[in-house]
């Protein structure tokens, strides 16, 4: 694959991946991330 | 670039971002985690969202969280942050912005008797991290749920040395509720560090080379990502410097995007001809002279 072309791949799997990102935020994915962020996440330090 | 300024370029980059990325140092003194809403922005690397400094989320355990949820099978935001940040740097990441990664590259500076390129069995090795990934990752968390629906963050339970490292490490430290419900699983994550923080001292990023499943992701990309090595074959003497520059051990004359390569840089620093070089490295040539492509941006 030529440099150009490697570089239209690229540019096309970011906005692939930006349109993904906004689609799990309308969905709500964004919430339950931060659910799990905030709190501290036992299974994590290892005690499960 | 010298060798020497260009090694302290990449460890004050690793060592900044890790420090900003986990700047909430009050965490540290009282035993607590940030909980402000940038926790809803995942980071790059693997950094653990309950280490007490953190002010984002770890990607891999936030895959883990959505995908063990009650409310969805598979998540478009963490894949599409890891499609779009896979896109623009692939395993750029790894080398320059993990702070797991940081920690190896520190260990293997420690002089050690005996300092090796590679394990025995090394190819079987590297196959682990797909399997962590597939099963770890993704499979257990989806389908391995409790009666109310809900599945383990497995990777982060039985396996993550970052998060010991980061995360229960630090927390155990200051706060004494945690430390009196440790058992038999802390022990076992204890021991999985142990054994990587060991092996790091003797061979480069043991755990970036056999177990990461981030890596895995951000490796997918590497072959197409905006920055990427090239190299140019009019200028290329063949010399081998690059290959014996690679701690990680790829065979950089013919696999210049490797899957394992995490871009520290190594072996475009080692070309005495500037015949390896990124893509970046070409855009500001191209730049500042205004010339146009040679024969490397073909590649």
């Amino acid at each position: 694959m030529s440099g150009p072309r490697k570089n239209r791949t690229a540019l096309l799997f970011l906005g692939a991946g930006i349109l993904l990102m906004l689609i799990g935020g309308f969905r709500g994915e964004i919430a339950v991330v931060l659910q799990k962020a905030v709190v501290i996440c036992l299974e994590c330090v290892g005690i499960g | 670039m010298d060798k020497k300024p260009f090694k302290h370029l990449r460890a004050g980059v690793q060592s900044a971002f890790t420090a900003l990325s986990n700047g909430y140092l009050v965490g540290f003194l009282e035993g607590k985690i940030y909980t402000g809403p940038t926790k809803a922005l995942c980071l790059p690397g693997l950094n653990c969202y309950s280490c007490p400094g953190a002010l984002g989320s770890c990607p891999i355990g936030s895959l883990q969280a959505v995908l063990g949820s009650r409310q969805f099978s598979v998540s478009f935001y963490i894949l599409g942050f890891l499609m779009a940040v896979g896109a623009l740097w692939g395993r750029f990441v790894c080398g320059w912005l993990c702070p797991f990664g940081l920690v190896q590259d520190l260990l293997y500076k420690i002089p050690f008797p005996r300092k090796l390129r590679q394990l025995p069995g090394e190819s079987a090795l590297k196959m682990i991290k797909y399997g962590i990934l597939a099963v770890f990752v993704i499979l257990l968390p989806l389908l391995a749920v409790d009666v109310t629906g809900l599945g383990d963050p497995w990777f982060c339970k039985y396996i993550c040395p970052s998060g010991t490292l980061m995360a229960g490490l630090p927390l155990l430290a200051s706060n004494t509720l945690l430390r009196s419900a440790i058992g038999w699983l802390f022990a076992w994550k204890l021991t999985i560090l142990a054994i990587l923080l060991l092996l790091a001292l003797m061979i480069s990023r043991p755990f970036c080379r056999y177990f990461c499943p981030l890596g895995v992701l951000y490796g997918l990309m590497n072959k197409v990502s905006l920055y990427r090595l090239e190299l140019d074959e009019s200028l290329c003497i063949r010399c081998g410097k690059c290959e014996a520059a690679c701690e990680l051990n790829i065979p950089v004359l013919t696999q210049q995007n490797s899957m394992e390569c995490i871009r520290c840089g190594d072996c475009k620093n080692a070309c005495p001809t500037g015949a390896l070089r990124s893509t970046l490295d070409r855009y500001r040539r191209e730049k500042k002279t205004g010339d146009t492509c040679r024969s490397g941006c073909s590649r």
